[in-house]
């Protein structure tokens, strides 16, 4: 089958898709966007987790045919529109969150989805709000400091904005 | 030909960072930028334009003969490029880390749940999964050997590889087995010196890496008739020298490219799909990617050693150790792996870091049907300071002393020797770092009247309102080696490029290490900067085009291939201060390479690198060997076994549900030596995560194996601590300098993992009175139900 979507903004269209395929699938080897991860494939990690019509899901257990004409926005979408990182990027670096790396695109958008709708959230609302999303090399310290970090940089701009 | 495009390759071309930061500062990682952008390009993101899928074909049972295969429906498949069993195999048809036990694909039997059996290349996943189950094998089931009592009577239950089929020099269905005898062993005069004895019997179940990337990779023939394979591993060269003679190739035709690694901690030593790709793509002439999915993975890598072990400790009445008996069974699986090394380990850090006048020692290693076990974080130091921990607070409570200034009173120090009779000649401070997560503050208490129950055992799942809630509080250090041991030459190699590239000098580094996470790159950035005096440095993909670089495990990568780095990049500042030196006559003796200048301590800059060095490169390699090291004696365990040791000490604050046996982490504190941090922010992350997986084998992790078959392969089976199963992991580092070391430095990796997980269990013990001899505890251990 034919499947047609947003990703990222920008339309794109993916041919031959077996109806058993998932949305990770056509989003990694169809069309080109392999930056959500696939650790486990049955929604238990959270590394595949974007944005479908602006509510995080994991991709690998959405279908393919569930995304026609639908809106997604992966990892790949999170930076800002001049190519610099976005604020929940740049603070995973900063604080020394990334090692291996693989369950930050996951964790990326599920902190980013957090921000917006509690840009100050406690340390329990932090750790309740990524229980989904599975890392196994920084027994999650330093993903708590990024997460403080970007909440306090996106008050202080929002702050500076008003 | 085709044009050949691998896709996301960022990370497989240079990676250029400028910063300010030499050793001892945090900069930024280099591959961060990719990583946070989802364009770090993992083993599993590999695409190339017309490549197949491969798939393999596993077995059901943990132990049958193979009667037939039959192909013929699987090739039949429309999309399918090529099935292939042993048969197809051009060269030999075994492979091994220490001992060549294992068919790439099995022959005439299988040994263990999931082996593989054929391989299937198709257009499509979906295709190859059909095909795989077209394919008909016909088994003769045989009673699994699964316990060490049947593993050690081959006459009733037969071997798990025939005798003459053993490549060890052990026998019986032992793969590996070492003795220890330290001062005058154990025997009854000995232990009419001690006041008090304690006895207990430990076990330690199954755990995995859990790794989040899963094996995978992208083979790409080549047309010399050789290979190219992009891939996730912990060592190329190793990998390397494994696959050429089974692909029937010269080493120089296997070519391998380390692509993004996600994760590893031992599960990536040994060889998952490399092999199996790389003969697809060689039968098909098309690339072959190779994903497993997470339940493969589980039957794709080794894991923890489960152990039995027995433990009898005497002492005097005023606390000080007389004598040591261990018995140490670990159960390899079906083949070898690192089994011989990781038996190594156990009988020479099996007496934890303590002063123990009398030891006597057997660690061994069984061949059975269970799933094959190896590396894993920690490396056979792991199940013994469990066991050997556990003992220390036994015999505090025997005594009616602190556990802490038990430990204290028998801590090994700097000066001190090792049961092996190695002395310890850089820094132990052992009763410094147990004193120092002592005083470190305690969390609040558990403060009934102002809850949030998501703190709380049990967490989300709203089980409990602080009615029966028990907190406990547990201490624990342990001891670990860095590098590989008993006599191997582990070298690393490192090559640095140093030249003038848009006006600046830059220094290119470029080594086979692995970056699996870990931060190898960024310090490697951080060396060269310090001893070249530039900003901008360079990361060459790793690859097998430099010389080997080791294993990116056992917590050697910053000591070796930093250490090769180094050496690197001081003989680039040699050669280019003689460059100098010829060409203006410089005579000073105090020559350095700072801010981008040549310059004399007494006179100043002296000339700008840029200027020195012209068109000129200068590109040089190197080798860092550590200092040598002896086999340990077979029946004694005596001999310099180990190149360096490193400690580490927890203490946890746990709450305890004992209705319900939920146990909730409070806080977990670690204090390390890490001798010199060359990077503190990835040395704390080290040890947090290392922290991390030492609490998930405390209360959650095992791999459930019943009559050889693993019933949990999954993340919804196999439980990791999630952010909500992990407390803060306040850290406390030491710098005490090993003279020895590249810098001072001292391995971090591993040393978290081996001390955390018996203070947990420790805290649970001291909360609720239970004896607690195996972990992963669980529920039903806590509730009486079991």
């Amino acid at each position: 089958m034919r499947v047609t979507f947003t990703a990222n903004g920008k339309p794109v269209e993916a041919d031959d898709v077996w109806e058993g395929e998932s949305l990770l699938y056509v989003l990694r080897e169809r069309v080109g966007l392999p930056g959500s991860k696939n650790a486990c494939e049955q929604g238990e990690c959270g590394s595949c987790t974007v944005y479908l019509d602006g509510t995080p899901v994991c991709s690998c257990l959405v279908a393919a045919g569930q995304v026609q004409d639908r809106e997604v926005r992966t990892v790949e979408g999170l930076s800002e529109e001049n190519g610099e990182l976005g604020l929940v990027q740049q603070a995973f670096i900063d604080a020394g969150a990334v090692q291996c790396g693989f369950c930050t695109p996951g964790l990326l958008v599920q902190t980013d989805a957090l921000l917006d709708r509690a840009p100050q959230p406690s340390d329990t609302d932090i750790r309740e709000a990524l229980s989904g999303n599975l890392c196994r090399c920084t027994g999650y310290e330093k993903i708590m400091d990024a997460v403080r970090l970007a909440s306090a940089r996106k008050c202080q701009k929002v702050g500076t904005a008003e | 030909m085709t044009t050949r495009t691998i896709r996301g390759q960022k990370n497989l071309q240079d990676i250029t960072t400028g910063s300010p930061h030499g050793i001892g500062g945090s900069p930024l990682r280099p591959d961060g930028t990719l990583k946070v952008k989802g364009e770090f390009a993992y083993s599993s993101d590999m695409w190339h334009e017309d490549m197949l899928w491969g798939m393999a074909l596993r077995s059901p049972h943990p132990r049958a003969t193979i009667l037939s295969v039959d192909i013929s429906e699987a090739l039949k498949t429309p999309g399918v490029y090529a099935v292939l069993t042993h048969e197809d195999i051009p060269g030999s048809k075994y492979y091994g880390l220490e001992i060549q036990d294992q068919p790439a694909l099995a022959i005439d039997k299988v040994r263990y749940h999931g082996e593989a059996i054929a391989l299937v290349a198709a257009d499509h996943p979906e295709t190859a999964r059909r095909a795989v189950k077209k394919i008909k094998v016909e088994y003769e089931v045989l009673t699994p050997i699964t316990t060490e009592e049947q593993a050690l009577n081959p006459e009733l239950n037969g071997y798990v590889h025939e005798p003459h089929e053993y490549k060890s020099h052990a026998s019986g269905n032992i793969c590996h087995s070492q003795k220890l005898v330290h001062g005058q062993g154990v025997t009854e005069e000995v232990k009419a010196l001690a006041d008090v004895v304690v006895r207990g019997e430990y076990e330690v179940g199954m755990q995995d890496q859990a790794f989040l990337g899963p094996e995978s990779g992208l083979a790409v023939p080549a047309e010399d008739g050789g290979i190219d394979l992009y891939v996730a591993t912990q060592w190329l060269h190793v990998d390397r020298q494994q696959m050429a003679p089974v692909l029937g190739l010269p080493e120089e035709k296997v070519r391998l490219t380390l692509a993004g690694v996600g994760g590893a901690f031992g599960g990536r030593e040994d060889l998952s799909m490399q092999i199996h790709a790389s003969l697809l793509a060689l039968r098909t002439g098309k690339p072959v990617k190779i994903v497993y999915s997470r339940d493969e993975s589980f039957f794709g890598h080794v894991h923890r050693h489960p152990a039995k072990m027995t433990y009898e400790h005497g002492a005097t009445r005023d606390g000080k150790l007389v004598y040591a008996d261990v018995r140490l069974v670990l159960d390899g699986g079906a083949y070898a792996s690192a089994s011989p090394a990781v038996v190594g380990n156990a009988a020479s850090l099996g007496n934890g870091p303590y002063n123990i006048p009398n030891v006597r020692m057997e660690a061994i290693a069984l061949y059975t049907n269970n799933p094959s076990c190896g590396a894993m974080r920690g490396f056979g130091a792991v199940q013994a300071c469990f066991g050997y921990e556990s003992q220390m607070d036994r015999l505090a409570a025997e005594l009616g002393m602190d556990p802490v200034e038990l430990r204290q009173l028998n801590a090994m120090s700097e000066g001190d020797y090792m049961p092996t009779g190695q002395q310890i000649d850089s820094p132990a401070p052992v009763a410094e770092l147990l004193q120092r997560v002592k005083d470190m503050p305690l969390p609040p208490p558990l403060d009934l009247a102002n809850l949030d129950i998501r703190e709380l055992p049990g967490a989300l799942s709203n089980t409990s309102h602080g009615e029966g809630i028990v907190r406990g509080i547990g201490y624990s250090v342990g001891i670990k080696n860095v590098g590989f041991s008993e006599g191997f030459d582990d070298y690393s190699t490192a090559r640095v490029r140093l030249e003038v590239i848009g006006g600046e000098p830059v220094a290119m580094v470029h080594t086979a290490m692995a970056e699996v996470g870990q931060g190898g790159i960024t310090v490697h950035g951080q060396i060269a900067r310090t001893e070249l005096g530039v900003e901008k440095v360079t990361i060459h993909p790793a690859n097998t085009e430099v010389g080997s670089a080791g294993s990116t495990s056992a917590s050697r990568q910053t000591y070796m291939t930093g250490g090769a780095v180094k050496l690197a990049a001081e003989a680039v500042k040699q050669a280019l201060i003689a460059k100098g030196r010829k060409r203006y006559g410089w005579t000073h003796p105090d020559l350095d390479l700072v801010g981008g200048k040549v310059v004399s301590a007494s006179q100043g800059a002296l000339v700008s690198m840029v200027d020195l060095l012209g068109d000129e490169a200068i590109d040089l390699t190197r080798e860092h060997h550590h200092r040598p090291t002896v086999p340990f004696d077979k029946e004694t365990g005596q001999g310099f076994g180990h190149v360096q040791y490193t400690f580490c000490a927890n203490r946890a604050v746990v709450d305890v549900d004992v209705d319900l046996g939920l146990v909730k982490v409070v806080e977990l504190t670690a204090a390390q030596d890490v001798g010199k941090a060359l990077n503190p922010l990835s040395v704390i992350g080290q040890i947090q995560g290392g922290c991390t997986q030492a609490l998930g084998l405390a209360v959650m992790e095992e791999i459930i194996v019943k009559d050889g078959k693993v019933r949990n392969a999954s993340f919804t089976d196999y439980l990791i601590p999630t952010i909500l199963d992990v407390p803060p992991i306040p850290v406390d580092m030491l710098e005490l300098p090993d003279p020895n070391a590249p810098y001072g430095l001292r391995g971090v990796g591993e040393a978290p993992t081996v001390s955390a997980t018996p203070s947990i269990v420790a805290a649970i013990r001291q909360a609720t009175g239970i004896a607690l001899n195996r972990i992963p505890v669980r529920p039903e251990h806590l509730t009486g139900t079991l």
